[in-house]
């Protein structure tokens, strides 16, 4: 049982502290607090689009120069110094790239996961700790507790509603020792913190929430896609191979997916398909009924631990498959570097290419990336 | 985070503080009355401070009270000298459509160039620069002669507001002149630093602004020779030759003449006391930091009194900048930003330096308020923040 000795943003010292600033509310909420509880901090906005002014239209994400500027004012109101660090290349290589890959191997990436991993808690933070810096602050719901033994835990945010824990699944013992989440463990809806940003001073209040992939301004990831891959007609087919239809490029479909088939006529017995395998050899796209996207069991690869890894053998643990998700109960088991879960229950919509994050409780065990699935039940 | 009240203020090229004379100036005028361009007593008032002050200034710069017009800043006052000294020249002969500009010039004039290029057909010809980022008479010459008929004007920066370094604009005004071409030089950084008689210089536009002399922000003049008409950028009520419509800021015009007064008055102690202050702190900083590059010109005579600028290998501006001002030592790195990002300094690439030397500099800009302990600051700082912006390596 773990006791908590600290949690959120208070420390027996005053921690020099990066704050991550995106222009949006909850981080600029984030720095706030974090400077109120003592910790000398320095606001940052990462600059992460090769061309800042292309953006200027797109009301998402942290790309715009609008963005940029509602950050620098709300490190003036909170009174912290604030830079703009130019991080696009790094972006581009290890968030954008990957994304296009990913879809272009028939895998569905989760973008966010990934710049927490390469970006915010490896570029920035080597950076942070580079220059002096203790810890790098972001707006994140999500909690870390430090242990009596002074080893560090991540958990889910105190409000479950909120919880942003699943994008953080890939950060190792070193990331989380130096993370600061001064969201994480308050029990408040959005209302109550842009109550507090308004309360503060901070303009940024009444913006709107930010969602999708911040870097494909026009919400349109089809449209990205098709324009980095280019139109690739294949076809689709059922479970036994009969040809239904064609499509314009099978890295435009996600495991799951039933809108925007356009098969034109319903299946013989009039029930819903869904896309259920995507084949990006063959460029091939394998759909059925719902039925068949129950999965049992997966294999992930490239697993990464908050803190030890599991004892040998399988464990019972919850697991969550996507961001928001629904938690769901597995046994999973690493046998070499390779980690097999098996489902109590049959889970729709898995794909190659997700991060699957284990929890034990409201502690992150640790994630990995789904490498593939099966779809008959069978035991561990 | 260093308290701002204990704060080493060293970047005057940015803005340096009033003078408390021309605080008062500009007070004891904010609770006048008047238009300058009112035919009633009160506007009568105003023009005589207005007159008065275009004098004092006109004298301060060698100039004729005439030639002084007064614009919204230096800004604003480079746009008028190429931007309308473009248009005049072209629409008086349509042959003329080449502008010869150095490629180490503020963004207020080098802007104002490709816009040129790019919206008004100019053919922008960049004048080559030697290692210290000055124009080379014989090339400046060069490209007059192979064809002065089609010139539009030529404009060269009196000093560089990154490096420091002087040209010797006079030089090229004389040349300019035997080909009929007008040459503006942006003066705003050597005003107050350098000797600057603009009749004895042969320019025929020459741009000062107020904030940088100890005067007020919003305030510059462009110097203009008589013979010159630019195509005005403001159009309006036709004040200032009608060259630049709109109504005059009376108070900021006195206070800009009251600056301009005691920057010429002060200008020989500002060089003796400022001069060794900034050789102490170059000398200091390459002590402390020994593969530290002085950008520039080496020779004092051949640099800005109070400028001093480096390139530190292997470090990013923007880390130097954030680990000194946590010290509460306030700098710059002398370049532009695009998005807040920092970009490689042009005025360094167009001097042939190395892209990642172009990254990691930093200004250090003296002014009438430095002193001894500034620089002693940055003498015990220097080293240790120049380590770890190393560590933090290039992004």
């Amino acid at each position: 049982m773990t006791t908590a000795s600290s949690r959120g943003t208070t420390s027996a010292r005053p921690l020099r502290v990066l704050a991550a600033m995106s222009g949006g509310v909850d981080s600029a909420v984030a720095a706030a607090r974090a400077a109120e509880s003592g910790h000398e901090v320095t606001g940052v906005h990462l600059a992460l689009s090769a061309n800042p002014k292309s953006f200027r239209t797109g009301a998402r994400g942290c790309c715009t120069v609008e963005d940029s500027n509602d950050a620098r004012r709300a490190a003036d109101v909170i009174g912290i110094p604030f830079y703009v660090w130019d991080l696009a290349e790094r972006f581009r290589e290890d968030v954008v790239e990957d994304f296009v890959a990913e879809y272009e191997a028939g895998r569905t990436p989760n973008p966010c996961l990934r710049c927490n991993e390469k970006i915010k808690f490896a570029a920035l933070l080597d950076k942070a700790l580079a220059l002096g810096f203790d810890a790098v602050c972001t707006g994140h719901y999500a909690t870390v507790v430090t242990r009596e033994d002074g080893a560090r835990e991540l958990h889910r945010a105190s409000d479950a509603a909120k919880d942003q824990s699943y994008v953080l699944g890939v950060l190792d013992e070193r990331q989380l020792a130096h993370a600061m989440f001064p969201l994480g463990d308050t029990l408040t809806t959005k209302g109550e913190i842009r109550d507090e940003a308004e309360r503060r001073g901070l303009s940024v209040a009444k913006k709107p929430d930010s969602h999708d992939i911040c870097f494909i301004a026009d919400g349109d990831t089809q449209g990205f896609l098709a324009n980095r891959l280019g139109k690739a007609e294949g076809d689709i087919v059922d479970e036994s191979g009969t040809h239904l239809g064609t499509h314009e490029g099978a890295y435009g479909f996600t495991i799951g997916q039933r809108k925007g088939l356009r098969l034109g006529h319903p299946a013989p017995d009039g029930k819903p398909r869904y896309v259920l395998d995507i084949s990006p050899v063959d460029n091939t796209v394998t759909v059925g009924p719902a039925a068949s996207l129950d999965v049992w069991s997966l294999t992930a690869l490239n697993p990464r631990w908050c803190g030890e890894p599991p004892a040998a053998g399988p464990r019972t643990y919850t697991a969550q498959l996507r961001a928001h998700g629904a938690e769901t109960e597995v046994e999973a088991e690493l046998k070499d570097g390779t980690l097999h879960v098996h489902f109590s229950h049959p889970e729709r919509g898995v794909a190659p290419g997700q991060a699957l994050v284990l929890y034990d409780g409201t502690r992150v065990v640790g994630s990995a990336t789904i490498a593939s699935t099966e779809r008959v039940a069978a035991g561990v | 985070m260093a308290d701002t009240a204990h704060s080493v203020y060293l970047d005057h090229a940015a803005t340096t503080p009033m003078w408390p004379e021309a605080v008062r100036t500009m007070t004891e005028q904010l609770t006048v009355v008047g238009n300058a361009s009112s035919l009633h007593g009160a506007g009568r008032r105003a023009r005589r401070t207005v007159e008065e002050s275009r004098e004092s200034l006109a004298a301060s710069l060698g100039a004729r009270p005439s030639e002084v017009v007064f614009t919204g800043g230096g800004t604003e006052a480079d746009n008028l000298a190429v931007k309308g000294l473009y248009w005049a020249r072209r629409d008086a002969d349509e042959a003329r459509t080449r502008v010869l500009a150095s490629p180490v010039e503020h963004h207020a004039v080098l802007d104002a160039v490709e816009w040129l290029a790019e919206h008004e057909g100019a053919r922008v010809e960049w004048l080559p620069v030697d290692v210290y980022g000055r124009v080379r008479p014989d090339a400046f010459r060069e490209a007059l002669e192979r064809d002065p008929d089609d010139v539009a004007l030529a404009t060269v920066m009196w000093a560089n507001n990154e490096i420091g370094t002087v040209t010797d604009v006079r030089e090229l005004a004389q040349i300019a002149a035997e080909f009929g071409v007008p040459l503006h030089a942006d003066a705003v950084q050597a005003f107050g630093q350098l000797d600057i008689g603009f009749e004895d210089s042969g320019l025929a536009a020459l741009t000062v602004t107020g904030h940088k002399i100890g005067g007020p922000y919003g305030i510059g003049a462009l110097l203009l020779g008589r013979e010159y008409t630019p195509v005005p950028l403001l159009h309006g009520g036709g004040q200032e030759r009608h060259v630049r419509s709109g109504t005059l800021d009376t108070p900021a015009v006195a206070a800009f003449a009251t600056a301009g007064r005691l920057a010429v008055e002060r200008r020989d102690e500002f060089v003796r006391e400022v001069g060794p202050l900034r050789d102490a702190l170059v000398e200091a900083v390459l002590d402390a930091v020994p593969d530290a590059v002085l950008n520039g010109d080496p020779d004092p005579a051949g640099r800005l009194p109070a400028n001093a600028h480096f390139s530190f290998p292997g470090c990013e501006g923007d880390s130097l900048l954030l680990l000194l001002d946590a010290q509460g030592i306030e700098c710059s790195t002398g370049s532009a930003c695009t998005a807040g990002v920092a970009q490689p300094s042009h005025v360094l690439l167009a001097t042939g330096t190395d892209p990642d030397l172009a990254r990691g500099t930093l200004r250090f800009s003296l002014g009438h308020t430095s002193t001894k302990a500034d620089i002693e600051a940055v003498a015990e700082t220097i080293a240790p923040v120049v380590t770890r912006a190393r560590n933090a390596g290039l992004t």
